[in-house]
């Protein structure tokens, strides 16, 4: 070997060393948060500026739309990977991920730290931070509370002409609706109205089959007919409970509010199609989660006092119920950066940053921050976010969740939009399929 | 004397080299150059589908690490071939798979024809003609779920502006009676010209020659076509239906992107229904066993076609 080609590989070896320097440091500098990509995401960007710049930690955020959010990071959980040291996930995989050992339990944390679960939302603890529910085992902050509401056009019921004729009608003023019956007759007002030379149609719902849509729509409405997962006194025991007679009038209910009054080619929206609707003012009434309602506050089109908002209403027994929405933080057992993942849950857990989250758009969970007596009138929509937190129920949180979820959308999706078979089958169908989950998982 | 390029390749070999190659026969050389893409092959192809198999006789979850594995026997097969949904998306996939060949047949096949006349223009036509086949599934799944918006799609527009209906008044992919042409009228526009080109190098292989010995015998134009054009176009046809089948089979990121399944099942085709079961609700073991059902009918359906593909040939 001659001079040259030892000085090649010296060369070679410095470069190697100086490459494995730098990725060990970027390791120890570096956390990556998991999120879906939203506009709450784009507010933690800018909030964590401050983690940053207090901790010397450089945040990388991994962002993944909606329609893929549940895909890609429930593989990356079940693979074991290391791409995030921080998830928000889903409320729903919490039981899946504390069983299977993909999330850090956080008692002992929570304690050394005084992170007292009572300073948060009742429902938002039970709902993304604990498994088994309502037990003391802990697995995530309650990072964004968020749940099913609704946004309407404020300006067009506030028309004079619009009001007489409804009042002609329906025999009543045309406002906030108390009952879904009522809600769907504003729907029908609407549906294919002109507006401003535009023709209009009533609401925009929740219809999407691939992920989770149809069904954290129509739970909305099935909850407010008397819909339960499982008999109170017998865990699991779903017949007549999932198909009750009330169940299937509000299954009904939601395929009648889906023909008669959403727009043209609305058989596969989510979150994005519905604000699409609603923003380019194609419809009176809009579902959605809340975190929508910033983004509609700000829009030009539809903005500021043109909506108004309001929770989910009753259904015929006078109850009223809304789909639990949001995640908590929790911090990945794959993760080699525990330490620094749990610095960050503890600076996030803060009153003042949670202040500021809540200020920059994200909705937080701490009441220190909701019962604050300036928050009802902070923002338009913030009285109906607390109203709506009251009224919450979230679907399946089991480690089979997913299952559970596939099943309920194909059902709902048969039935709502293909009109496939009755309201009964639908839901007869998933007893069927829920209990054949459950069977496989050893629960009778 | 000037010494050949092997000889010189020979002298420049040293001499260590030599001496381990010279007890290497030819087989030998020929098992060691092969070996790598065997090893290769054994790997990424062979063994999963030998623990693909494996698996498909238990309970595994891929979600569930700390589950015990379970050995369920011929559980899992039987309860995919009693499943009524899964025979719907067996439905879903012949009415797309038969469909989907017919029309790139006639269509490309009538295309190719078309195209092998000689006409002033006829290159860039057939650039144009092959432009879809260029582009990415979900791209084409993407853009035409805005040609089938009842509101502003160019297709439902079309519809309306030639029959007078009113374009908002039906959803392609939001009704049940038409999403399954939906999908059938995208892959066919994205893949006819596949099936042209095929057909095109078909009819350019067949020698002027026997045109003009039939022309001289006095033979139809009519005649010519079903006497020369079609049977010795027919083995390249097959091939394409071979292709375009295999292909259909599999299909998933187009009908994914247009209407994810929907309405309800309708458009479920075995691949979608397939991904549901093992990468939304984890059931390895029971979607494995779905994976070698669904293997075997695909390689069953094309060993039989390869068949009847090699005596077309032969006659």
């Amino acid at each position: 070997m001659n001079f040259r080609h030892i000085r090649s590989l010296a060369a070679f070896g410095a470069l190697l060393a100086a490459g494995a320097a730098s990725t060990g440091q970027a390791s120890a500098k570096d956390l990556t948060l998991c999120w879906a990509a939203w506009d709450p995401a784009n507010a933690l960007v800018e909030l964590s500026k401050d983690f940053e710049a207090k901790s010397g930690i450089k945040m990388k955020f991994e962002f993944v739309p909606w329609p893929n959010f549940a895909d890609r990071m429930l593989n990356e959980l079940n693979s074991g990977g290391k791409l995030c040291d921080l998830m928000i996930g889903d409320s729903q995989w919490i039981g899946g991920a504390a069983e299977n050992g993909q999330y850090v339990k956080l008692n002992d944390f929570f304690d050394k730290e005084g992170i007292k679960m009572d300073d948060f939302i009742p429902a938002t603890v039970v709902g993304y931070a604990e498994w088994p529910k309502n037990s003391p085992n802990y697995w995530a902050l309650p990072a964004f509370g968020d749940v099913v509401g609704w946004s309407y056009r404020k300006d067009w019921f506030a028309r004079p002409e619009l009001q007489a004729k409804f009042k002609q009608k329906y025999g009543r003023d045309l406002a906030v609706p108390k009952t879904f019956a009522e809600l769907k007759d504003i729907a029908e007002f609407f549906q294919k109205r002109q507006i401003d030379g535009k023709t209009v149609y009533g609401a925009a719902i929740y219809t999407e089959r691939g992920s989770e849509g149809i069904t954290m729509g129509a739970m909305d409405v099935l909850y407010s007919f008397g819909f339960q997962y499982d008999n109170p006194a017998k865990p699991y025991e779903l017949e007549g409970y999932v198909n009750s007679a009330k169940a299937v009038k509000g299954l009904e209910f939601y395929k009648q509010l889906y023909d008669c009054c959403t727009p043209p080619g609305h058989s596969d929206a989510y979150m994005s199609e519905d604000i699409d609707a609603y923003k380019s003012g194609q419809v009176a009434l809009h579902m959605n989660f809340a975190f929508t309602w910033p983004g509609i506050n700000a829009d030009a089109n539809v903005g500021g006092d043109r909506s108004g908002y309001f929770p989910n209403p009753a259904g015929p027994d006078g109850v009223a119920f809304a789909q639990l929405g949001g995640q908590g933080i929790s911090v990945v057992s794959a993760s080699e950066k525990k330490d620094d993942a749990l610095a960050y849950i503890k600076w996030f857990a803060q009153p003042e940053i949670q202040q500021k989250w809540w200020q920059m758009g994200g909705y937080s969970a701490l009441r220190k921050v909701v019962e604050d007596p300036g928050f009802a009138t902070s923002q338009p929509y913030a009285q109906t976010f607390l109203d709506s937190m009251a009224i919450v129920k979230d679907f399946w949180a089991e480690p089979s969740y997913a299952s559970l979820l596939q099943a309920a959308q194909k059902r709902f999706h048969d039935y709502v939009v293909a009109g496939q078979g009755s309201a009964q089958d639908a839901l007869d169908g998933l007893v069927k399929d829920w209990t054949q989950v459950f069977d496989d998982e050893g629960k009778y | 004397m000037l010494q050949s390029s092997v000889d010189r390749v020979a002298e420049a070999t040293p001499r260590a080299i030599t001496r381990r190659m010279h007890g290497l026969s030819d087989r030998a050389l020929a098992w060691l150059f092969v070996a790598p893409s065997i090893v290769l092959l054994l790997a990424v192809n062979i063994f999963p589908l030998i623990w693909t198999i494996r698996l498909s006789f238990t309970n595994f979850r891929v979600n569930r690490p700390n589950a015990e594995v379970e050995f369920v026997g011929l559980k899992n097969y039987l309860s995919i071939l009693s499943d009524r949904d899964i025979w719907l998306s067996m439905q879903a996939t012949a009415h797309f798979l038969i469909w989907t060949i017919v029309l790139q047949v006639l269509i490309g096949f009538t295309l190719a024809y078309l195209i092998n006349k000689k006409f002033r223009g006829n290159d860039l036509w057939t650039t144009i003609i092959v432009l879809p086949m260029m582009l990415s599934p979900a791209v084409v799944g993407n853009f035409w779920t805005f040609l089938y918006q009842p509101q502003i799609g160019l297709f439902n527009y079309a519809v309306g502006f030639l029959t007078g209906a009113d374009p908002s008044s039906f959803s392609m992919i939001g009704d049940v009676s038409l999403a399954p042409w939906a999908i059938i009228i995208v892959d066919t526009w994205m893949w006819t010209p596949f099936v042209m080109l095929i057909c095109l190098a078909g009819l350019r292989s067949i020698p002027a020659s026997i045109y003009e010995a039939a022309e001289c015998d006095r033979a139809s134009k009519w005649r010519q076509f079903w006497t020369i054009t079609v049977p010795l176009v027919l083995p390249f046809l097959m091939l394409a239906v071979l292709f375009r089948g295999i292909e259909n089979f599999k299909m998933f990121d187009l009908v994914v992107q247009l209407t994810g399944g929907g309405p309800g099942s309708i458009t479920e085709l075995t691949s979608i229904n397939l991904k549901r079961e093992a990468f939304e609700k984890w059931r390895t073991g029971y979607a494995s066993a779905y994976a070698v059902i669904l293997f075997v009918t695909v390689f069953g359906l094309a060993s039989i076609y390869v068949k009847a593909l090699n005596k077309v040939k032969q006659r």
